[in-house]
Order: structure tokens, then C-alpha cells, then sequence
């Protein structure tokens, strides 16, 4: 699927000689309006690829972060209405962010997958990533999303072997995504050395650029990633800081997610050239 | 759905289906060690050297089998069809969860894993993991939710003697499905030493197969027992379903017997019209949650809501797959019995034949005194007495508004 808004974006950075930046924020955390502005701001911070994170009451792949952030958000309202509503709005100003939405499978299936699949083309969505939907349960969403031209990214882990990896890339598309760590979300980061090796095993297998995820929160640890990776995924440090703000009834939260948003971006378009020089 | 021709008990297909129901729905973190789990389950079923150590255990640690015992003051009291009652709240650790509790916990030690995880919301199922985990030696860490935790203190301070570790969930509803999701959390992040025994008939595939058979010595017995005592199949069996592994393991070996009507109890906490229930299949619809496909209490946009019962074991928004599945083709019958035909049926079985029942089949026991009735007296019945009521005893006095 060349021509499309990830692979676009994904060959210009690689154009660049950089990893692209992947930044995770949950919709509507804390409310669906500050987040509309959270997502405006992103890109200008430099996020390259935005992931927007469907609200679940029982998100089981994920820390203690991205919990609070998917409780935030389902208290102050989110729907998954909602959350397509606010991308098609954000799509007025942006046309050329790709955004991938991710989540659990249960709130797809209650809004019906051929519907989703429609909707979330028509607001501007570029792919999905759902998480306990492995390769061998996918064909209740798979084919809604392949028929409107919707990315399914998989993911890749420490305990995807080779006996695994392809069936894991068989219907993968869009990006491949390095989950670095057997772990929840916001859990110990990785050893570089050890995303390295899984980043170079990994590329002998596909084509498909390979983004790196989980325990990245610093610069310097987006930075470590992006020597190796084609993406970097920054998400519960992110959704903490926000969280954090919310506690405080900050109200610049958009502008205080933009600037760290921009160290990360700073780190990850110079890990290359530092590195090397 | 029309029903399946063949067997009723083969299920569930390769991919672990029952119908539109079950599957493997797991971070891809676990689908390796889910898929090894399948293989590791498959060799052990053909191994008589696992199936005689089992067996062994079972008789000798658990003390089975279970009598099948003829309830004469109850079926006198109701007036219809013979009761007899599968007595399995006299097993070791006063419950039917200790069955697949040994079963599970051979699995682990065929697979080589070191270390034991578990959810429990009344702490049944935590203090029969705890016990099999010290009996083998294994260090064992049981989530559970911190609401349950305060409901529960008397199993809370068991599992400790027994040498687990008891964390807290502080997460969501701080309830037995937050302990699940804490649990799954656990396990992703351990997979490489760690076996999580799962308590009940659901969860991603192979658990609901291998928790059902090793729950099916119950029917399995069952079965015997009735033939060599009425020389005949009973008309009817009655079971309380939360996630359902006590029913179906009692269902399970009759399924094809097709003059043998089957009807599980869901419990329907304040009532089905109200929202504080627990009947997934009443009042559920298809989703996925906790590795499965199943019948789910949730709203209109998919998020999870709050299961009520006032059995601790009972409040789960879900239901294993394969009872899900066997709603669907209609081949069991499910009602529900509220919280209080509930307290109604613990008094009746006290009152009657001097058996304090657990909340859980006391559930089991008001469908009995509404069906019973409506029976010929030589009709007969078998209803699970799945564990017994010692836990249950605060709870019941609160209800009844009786100070201790």
C-alpha cells in the first residue's frame, strides 16, 4: 500500500537518515477537549506517527500509567464515537500525520467491525493496532479494515521465536511494531544491545519499517532506540505527564506535552549524526 | 445457530472454538506460551504415568470421589422429583476448585515453571492454588482484588498460612476481574518461569478445555454413582454457573445423554431488571474479554461493567465459552436465581438435611426447590453442592441482619 500517509511518512524520514518519533497519548485524557489540543500540538513538537489510544475499562497489556489514563478518559465521557470524531477534526489541519489507533478488541466488536472500519477510514485513520487480537483470531476485523485500505499492525516480542515470527507477519502491514520488553506498557526498559540484535533478526524477515515500543520514556533512551530502529514509540511517559498535570488542574497540559514531546524528537533526529560523530 | 450434529462433548475445534465462542485473544507476548501450554496438555493427556498421579492425588489428597448423596429430608420438604446432591464441598479446601487446582498445577511441573500466579475474588480459588502450591513446593503469588480482600479476610489469612503471597489490586473495581487483569499483567512480564493457573472454565484456549476436564470428574462420578444407585441416568442436573467450571464439569459427560435435561443457575444478585446482577447470558452480550470470546455484561460501547452477586464467586461480568456456546444451540437450559432465593436455598439445605452450603450452589439450590415441585416423585435429580458454606457464614448473617 505505497502512496498512503504511514509509508509516506515512514520513507521521509528514512530519507532524512532519522528514526521516525512515535508519540501515544490515550484519547480523551483528561477530557476530550484538552486532548483535541494535545493532538493539534503534536505534530508541531515532532511526532511523526501519532498513536491514539481507544479507551478500555480492562486494558491488560498495560501499566499502571496507561490504566489511570484509559480510567481519565472513560470518566469524562470518551466513546470510541468521540474519539473518531476529534481525528476528523484534527484531519482540517492536518492531512499528512499519520495517526493509528490502538486499543482492545471488545469496544471494535460492540461498534461492529465493518462500521468501524468504515468510519475510521472516512475520519482519517491510517491503521489499527489491537492488541489481544493475535494473527489467529484476526479475521473478524482483518478483512473490514484490508477492504477500506486500514493498516493492521502487528506486533513482534522478546518470545516471538522463529517458529512464531511468521505467522506474526503473515497480514502484517503498515509497520511492524517491537513490543522491547516481556512486560505492560510503562514497564524496564530494554538493553539497546538487546533491541538491536531483535531489530537486526527481525529485518531479515520483512521489509516493513520495525518501531520500537515499550520502557522508552527518556531521550536518551529514544535515542538509544533510534540508532537501531525505524521508529521510536514514547507512550507512558507521555500519558503520565499528563496525568500528572491533570492532578494539579494544570492548564497549559497541551503546551507542556509539546515540549516534551519536542526533547524527544530533538533526541531521536540526532541519535544518528551524534552517534556517528 | 443450529445445533451441531456429532458429539456435543468433542468440542472445542483447533483453535480452540466452541462455536462463535473461546478463541485465543492474548497480547502476542503469550501466544507463544499459550500455544506451548496447548502442546504441553496434549502429551500429558496421553501420558498414563500423568493420569495415574492425578488419579492418585485426587484420592488420596483431595479425598474422592465425592459421595453422591440421596437428600431425603429436602426432597420430602418439596414434595416432587428425589434430590441427590453431589457432595463435592467435602473435598480438601471445602470445594470443587481444588480438582483442577492438582491438575493444572502437574502441568506446570511437566512444563518445567518455577513459579505460580493466580486471580481469586472469594478467595476459594486462591486458598486450593495456595495448598497445591505448597503441597509441590512452589513459591505462589495470588491477585486479588482489595475490595474482595477487605469482604474477605478469613481466606486472605489461609492463603498466607499456606505460604502465598496475597497482592492487592488497586486497579478498576478492585474485583475479581481486576485480579484477572492484574494476573494476565503478572504473567506476560513473567513468562519465561511462571504457570497461572486459572481458577475457572474461561481464558484464552487450552483453558477452558483443560479446566472442564479436570472438572469433569465430577460428572464423571456423578454418572456412576446414579447408575449403580437408581440403575438409571437422572432426569435433570442443576448447577450454579459464575464462570461455570463446577456446571460444566458435572455437564459436561451427559451432554450427549439427550433425555437428560440441564439447567444452570446464574445469579441474579438484585434482580435481572435492575443493573446489580451477575447473568451474563441474561443480560450479556457476545465480546471478548480475558483471552475469550463469551457472553459479557457490558454497555452499549463495549467497556466492561460491574457484575453484583452476593456470592463473591459468582461476580464475574463474563461466563466460560463453552457455556456460552451450549446457551446458544439451546443444549442447557439456563435460569437465575436472585440474591435472595439465594439466602432462601442456604437456609432450606441447613434446615433440611444439616448442610451448610456455599453461596455458590445455594444458588443451585433455590432452582432445585423451584423445579422440584413441578417433578414426578420418581423422577430424580443431581445437583452440584459445590462447596460448602463456613466462608459464607458473615455475609449471610449481614444479609439476614443478624450482629455477630
Amino acid at each position: 500500500m505505497s502512496g498512503d500517509r504511514l509509508s509516506t511518512r515512514f520513507a521521509a524520514c528514512a530519507a532524512q537518515g532519522r528514526a521516525a518519533l512515535v508519540t501515544f497519548v490515550t484519547a480523551g485524557d483528561p477530557d476530550l477537549a484538552t486532548s483535541a489540543e494535545i493532538l493539534a500540538a503534536l505534530p508541531g513538537a515532532g511526532a511523526d506517527v501519532i498513536e491514539i489510544g481507544m479507551p478500555f475499562t480492562d486494558p491488560m497489556a498495560d501499566g499502571p500509567a496507561i490504566q489511570r489514563g484509559n480510567l481519565r478518559s472513560l470518566a469524562a465521557g470518551t466513546t470510541l464515537r468521540k474519539v473518531l470524531a476529534m481525528v476528523t477534526d484534527f484531519r482540517k489541519a492536518d492531512d499528512a500525520t499519520p495517526i493509528v489507533l490502538m486499543g482492545y478488541f471488545n469496544p471494535l466488536l460492540a461498534f461492529g467491525p465493518e462500521r468501524f472500519a468504515a468510519a475510521a477510514k472516512a475520519a482519517g485513520i491510517d491503521g489499527c493496532i489491537v492488541v489481544d487480537l493475535p494473527p489467529e483470531e484476526a479475521g473478524e476485523l482483518a478483512p473490514a479494515l484490508a477492504a477500506h485500505g486500514l493498516h493492521l499492525v502487528r506486533l513482534a516480542t522478546p518470545t516471538t521465536d522463529a517458529h512464531r515470527l511468521p505467522t506474526v507477519l503473515s497480514g502484517a502491514s503498515g509497520f511492524l511494531y517491537y513490543v522491547a520488553v516481556a512486560g505492560v506498557t510503562g514497564a524496564n526498559s530494554a538493553a539497546a544491545t538487546d533491541v538491536a540484535e531483535a531489530v537486526a533478526r527481525l529485518k531479515a524477515s520483512t521489509s516493513l519499517p520495525i518501531a520500537v515500543g515499550f520502557g522508552v520514556r527518556t531521550p536518551e533512551q529514544a535515542a538509544a532506540i533510534a540508532t537501531h530502529a525505524d521508529a521510536v514509540v514514547v507512550g507512558s511517559a507521555i500519558v503520565d505527564a499528563i496525568g500528572a498535570a491533570a492532578e494539579e488542574r494544570a492548564n497549559d497540559i497541551p503546551a507542556r506535552v509539546a515540549a516534551q514531546v519536542a526533547a524527544l524528537a530533538q533526541a531521536v533526529r540526532t541519535a544518528r549524526t551524534e552517534k556517528a560523530a | 445457530m443450529n445445533a451441531p450434529t456429532g458429539s456435543l462433548r468433542a468440542g472445542p475445534d483447533a483453535n480452540g472454538h466452541f462455536g462463535e465462542f473461546g478463541g485465543r485473544y492474548v497480547a502476542e507476548t503469550l501466544m507463544p506460551l499459550i500455544l506451548e501450554l496447548e502442546q504441553a496438555y496434549i502429551a500429558a493427556k496421553a501420558d498414563p504415568a500423568f493420569q495415574a498421579e492425578l488419579d492418585d492425588l485426587l484420592k488420596h489428597y483431595v479425598g474422592r470421589p465425592s459421595p453422591l448423596y440421596f437428600a431425603e429430608r429436602l426432597t420430602e420438604e418439596l414434595g416432587g422429583a428425589k434430590i441427590y446432591l453431589k457432595r463435592d464441598e467435602l473435598n480438601h479446601t471445602g470445594a470443587h476448585k481444588i480438582n483442577n487446582c492438582i491438575g493444572q498445577i502437574l502441568l506446570a511441573r511437566r512444563m518445567g515453571k518455577t513459579r505460580i500466579i493466580a486471580e481469586t475474588g472469594a478467595g476459594q480459588h486462591g486458598v486450593a492454588t495456595a495448598t497445591v502450591a505448597a503441597r509441590f513446593g512452589l513459591p505462589c503469588t495470588i491477585f486479588m482484588g482489595a475490595r474482595d480482600i477487605e469482604r474477605q479476610a478469613p481466606n486472605v489469612f489461609r492463603m498466607k498460612l499456606l505460604g502465598a503471597e496475597v497482592k492487592a489490586v488497586e486497579s478498576g473495581s478492585r474485583t475479581l476481574k481486576d485480579a484477572m487483569n492484574e494476573a494476565l499483567r503478572d504473567w506476560v512480564t513473567n513468562v519465561h518461569d511462571t504457570f497461572y493457573i486459572i481458577g475457572t472454565a474461561a481464558g484464552p484456549h487450552p483453558y477452558p478445555e483443560l479446566v472442564r476436564d479436570f472438572q469433569t470428574v465430577i460428572g464423571k462420578e456423578a454418572r456412576a454413582q446414579i447408575l449403580e444407585r437408581e440403575g438409571r441416568l437422572p432426569d435433570l442436573l442443576v448447577a450454579s454457573i459464575g464462570g461455570g467450571s463446577n456446571a460444566i464439569g458435572l455437564f459436561h459427560p451427559f451432554l450427549d445423554d439427550k433425555d437428560v435435561r440441564i439447567v444452570g443457575i446464574e445469579a441474579s444478585g438484585k434482580g435481572l431488571t435492575t443493573h446489580e446482577h451477575a447473568a451474563s447470558l441474561a443480560g450479556g452480550r457476545a465480546g471478548v474479554l480475558h483471552g475469550n470470546k463469551t457472553m459479557l455484561l457490558q454497555d452499549e460501547d463495549g467497556q466492561i461493567t460491574e457484575a453484583h452477586s452476593i456470592s463473591a464467586g459468582l461476580d464475574y461480568p463474563g461466563i466460560g465459552p463453552e457455556h456460552a456456546w451450549l446457551h446458544a444451540i439451546g443444549r442447557v437450559e439456563y435460569q437465575s436465581a436472585t440474591d435472595t432465593e439465594a439466602l432462601e436455598g442456604f437456609q432450606l439445605l441447613c434446615r433440611t438435611e444439616g448442610i451448610i452450603p456455599a453461596l455458590e450452589p445455594a444458588h443451585a439450590i433455590a432452582a432445585v426447590a423451584r423445579i422440584a415441585p413441578t417433578m414426578a416423585k420418581d423422577q430424580i435429580i443431581i445437583a452440584n453442592l459445590c462447596g460448602r458454606g463456613d466462608k459464607d457464614i458473615f455475609t449471610v448473617a449481614a444479609a439476614l441482619g443478624v450482629t455477630m
